[in-house]
């Protein structure tokens, strides 16, 4: 392959074969059993500790990192499971500085949390390797339950209602299960098939039924699974994306963050994978940066992402726009979009510099331009493809209406993380239990 | 930087810092390395009678208990007396002490309980010039079984009756080590002063099994699927070691011997506290044998500095807290603290409050939003919330002036008054 990460245009191939194996491996390598309990020794496994209220399952952190300490990774990944089921998956992608490690005394103390994410792999990985999975499926209830999405709150609310023994069959639109796991977040931090091995380590608890490729309103309608069934859980996501509503949008070149995402993540030969020389990213989220640091990974020559707000309303947080910055993304904030030029397929963004008014967000008048030949809109996402008939709370379903329970992205409440949707996912699971137990 | 200059019953060393009698100061290399880092002395290990030397086990000698990062902090060992021919660890002596003329060089010995061993052996040593002699009255493990070693310590009679004899068949100063697996160390402190010992060093290590092995059961160290007790040694026997320390310090019988502090050394600030504890000087082994012979350098630097600070000279620091050492029934018991907790320091990880709550006195306050109080009302001052807390300087008992009431017990803070006039006591006479 002759191109390079100055090569014009989207194209694949602008990095030797051998840096895509280096720019994709994990991002933040599993400790070792050394590792482990060093980092263990740290946690001062304090009195009603504050790490478990920041994280959306109240895992007992302490706890875990106790039986890690004490050479038990088993032990400590059963306490981690009991409340989070993906709870592999969470210790990966969790926005830990911001949820448990932000809470914890040491972050408060000197900086430097306990590494609870990092621990938390450490045992599920251990756990996991060792082929434990120390669930059971519960006595034959009778009672059928029909998940739709099997992303995290699906699948968490499908193993919680297995415990209890009720038949679960998913229906998933897409080919794979794991949702965003498997789609949605950026490799580096699921690696080697992480996403599907939790799915099938998961669903190995049985009772659970996955059918892929079957979406809901297309192949099936919602009051088929309410008559088929005995309690139906929506664990929908966000399938809609907001448009930018700037001139030039529909312009080849200018591709949803989510997609690309999603694409990256099931191309199996990343060298591949085309790639624009000048990338913009708009938006401020995870998916922003998730969108942009693979695309420098990928051999795009400048990366930059664009946010309308300043950088304390970033969604990202700190230590995700740090890991931007130090893969060479640039991020400016501040600015919005208004046209996006080029003959046919982008060549150009402008964007204009805003200003926070009492009426809103206000552009200054003041614009610039930002050379590029491929543009990532990273947003937002909404509800779209729900059933209709649903009550919707600020544009998402509400959790519970006759015997139809919603969690994770598409449910109202909470914010849109994996491990909230897998607390909801649960916790809609433990309701329809007692629902179908009364 | 303040002089450590040393003399220890008469044996000039120019510092305080010796290494014990073990493994160490086995051989010349050994010794010369220790010298050449900067160990004011050694006491060679351990020569036993002529005759074929004794033998060791071929499988692990040392067992060990570690911190988190695998910080050892307790050590045991299975190793015996030197297991060279005598004759060539006299030879090295003598050519040891031929070269560093300025450090100390004693002999250690274990010989059977009987004169004539007695005699031969310290016949045999004469011609070394080593400075004195160290009487192996402790080691626990191995010699015991056969007569020797803690076998002899463990009888105050036995020791001063060999002590008596090396005193009579030698000229040497002779140090007497004493074994900790016994009941009170003040009787074999004094046995050994009423032979003629010149100074008495402790402790040796203490019986012990490190652990076990959860997968075989075998005790560890484990030697072909079995073990057996060891001496222990290290940073964690170090409190016991004070304590017998100071025992021997205070005791009206041995005020005044001279001790040699060992157990567990292994900063400046742990050799401090044994001469402030009544110790001459201080004999090192499992922190030489964790980190090499250059820590001492460290030591060095340490107390310089720590008497530089203190304006003091090395031989104002022996002894003087020795007067501060007395018995429970004499402890003020008008001296009345409440523990205050800093709440700019405090990290609210709740420590305090967990092990107060569960296993104290219910002393400690928690607030919705994780603020820590103490109830002065409760507070008994035991002292558990300061050793649990993990910020230092964060909680601190603080004494209520002489006249404030104990919101605990509504009583004014009187003068000093302890056990043996308390109304309680029922061994108290009554005053008419």
């Amino acid at each position: 392959m002759s191109n390079s990460p100055l090569t014009p245009g989207i194209v694949p191939g602008r990095l030797p074969a051998e840096a895509y194996a280096r720019n994709f491996a994990d991002h933040e390598p599993a400790l070792d059993r050394h590792e482990a309990r060093v980092a263990a020794d740290r946690c001062y496994f304090c009195h009603d500790a504050p790490c478990i209220t920041a994280c959306p399952t109240s895992i007992d952190i302490p706890l875990f990192i106790r039986q890690i300490a004490t050479g038990t990774p088993e032990a400590a990944a059963t306490t981690i499971w009991s409340q989070n089921i993906l709870g592999g998956i969470c210790a990966r992608v969790c926005p830990t500085e911001t949820l448990c490690e932000e809470a914890c005394v040491r972050e408060a103390a000197e900086g430097k949390p306990v590494e609870i994410g990092r621990l938390q792999r450490y045992a599920t990985d251990v756990a996991m390797a060792k082929g434990l999975h120390p669930f059971t499926r519960g006595t034959p209830t009778g009672k059928r339950v029909a998940v739709v999405g099997a992303g995290p709150a699906g699948l968490a609310c499908a193993h919680r209602l297995a415990m209890h023994g009720h038949d679960v069959v998913i229906y998933e639109r897409r080919p794979k299960a794991g949702g965003l796991n498997e789609y949605g977040i950026a490799s580096y931090k699921a690696t080697n098939g992480f996403a599907q091995k939790e799915v099938d380590w998961l669903l190995s608890i049985g009772g659970i039924e996955l059918r892929c490729g079957v979406e809901l309103g297309r192949d099936v309608t919602l009051a088929e699974l309410e008559a088929g069934y005995d309690a139906v859980f929506l664990g929908i996501g966000l399938a809609g994306v907001n448009a930018l509503r700037a001139a030039g949008e529909d312009k080849a070149g200018v591709r949803d963050a989510v997609d690309f995402i999603a694409e990256l993540r099931q191309t199996a030969d990343l060298s591949t994978l085309p790639i624009g020389r000048d990338v913009v990213v708009i938006g401020g989220g995870m998916t922003a940066v998730d969108a942009a640091v693979q695309s420098k990974l990928l051999g795009a020559e400048t990366v930059t992402i664009v946010y309308r707000r300043g950088q304390e309303k970033m969604s990202a947080s700190a230590y995700e726009q740090e890991h931007a910055t130090s893969a060479g993304v640039r991020i400016i904030c501040n600015a919005m979009p208004v046209a996006i030029h080029g003959n046919g397929a982008v060549r150009e963004v402008e964007f204009a510099y805003t200003q926070e008014t009492p009426e809103g967000l206000k552009s200054t008048g003041e614009t610039f331009r930002l050379k590029a030949d491929q543009v990532f809109k990273a947003i937002g996402q909404t509800l779209a493809g729900a059933p209709e008939g649903l009550a919707v709370q600020g544009g998402k379903l509400a959790g519970h209406q006759g015997k139809v329970w919603a969690g994770g992205d598409c449910a109202a409440g909470g914010e849109d993380l994996t491990v909230t949707a897998v607390a909801e996912g649960r916790d809609a699971a433990e309701a329809i239990h007692k629902h179908l137990m009364a | 930087m303040a002089n450590l200059s040393s003399e220890f019953v008469g044996i000039k060393s120019p510092n305080p810092f010796w290494l014990a009698s073990a493994p160490p100061t086995d051989k010349q290399y050994n010794v010369e390395r220790a010298f050449e880092a900067g160990w004011g002395g050694v006491v060679w290990k351990t020569l036993g009678a002529e005759g074929p030397p004794v033998v060791n086990v071929n499988g692990p000698r040392y067992g060990a208990i570690w911190g988190a990062d695998r910080r050892l902090l307790g050590l045991n060992n299975i190793e015996l007396i030197t297991d060279r021919p005598l004759e060539v660890n006299l030879r090295e002596i003598k050519a040891v002490k031929r070269k560093w003329r300025d450090r100390a060089l004693v002999i250690s010995l274990m010989v059977p309980c009987d004169e004539e061993s007695w005699k031969d052996i310290l016949h045999r040593i004469e011609d070394t010039e080593a400075d004195g002699v160290e009487l192996n009255f402790g080691c626990p493990h191995g010699m015991a079984e056969r007569g020797m070693g803690s076998a002899v310590g463990q009888v105050p009679e036995y020791i001063e009756m060999v002590t008596r004899w090396v005193k009579q068949h030698s000229r040497m100063p002779c140090i007497v080590k004493l074994t900790p697996n016994i009941t009170d160390i003040r009787k074999p402190a004094e046995a050994a002063k009423r032979g003629g010992a010149d100074a008495v060093s402790l402790i040796n290590t203490i019986n012990s099994i490190t652990s076990v092995n959860l997968d075989n059961f075998s005790p560890e160290p484990s030697i072909d699927g079995k073990g057996t007790h060891g001496g222990y040694c290290g940073p964690a026997v170090k409190p016991i070691a004070l304590n017998m320390v100071a025992e021997i310090a205070r005791n009206p019988e041995t005020r005044g011997l001279p001790i040699s502090g060992i157990g567990g050394v292994t900063t400046w600030r742990d050799a401090a506290e044994f001469l402030a504890l009544g110790a001459g000087n201080v004999q090192v082994c499992t922190a030489a044998m964790t980190y090499g012979f250059k820590i001492v350098q460290e030591m060095i630097s340490g107390l310089s500095q720590y008497l530089d600070d203190k304006q003091i000279g090395l031989s104002d620091l022996v002894g003087r807290a020795v007067p501060n050492v007395t018995d429970w029934q004499y402890l003020n018991l008008n001296y009345v603290t409440k523990a205050h907790i800093d709440q700019d320091a405090c990290i609210k990880c709740g420590r305090c409050y967990a092990a107060c709550e569960d296993t104290s006195h219910q002393a400690i306050a928690m607030s919705a939003d994780r603020t820590f109080t103490v109830k002065d009302e409760e507070c008994v001052a035991c002292n558990l919330c300061v050793n649990v807390c993990p910020v230092d300087n964060c909680i601190t008992m603080v004494p209520l002036a002489k006249g404030a009431v104990d919101p605990r017990t509504g009583v004014k803070v009187g003068d000093y008054a302890n056990w043996t006039t308390h109304p309680n006591n029922p061994s108290v006479q009554a005053a008419e």
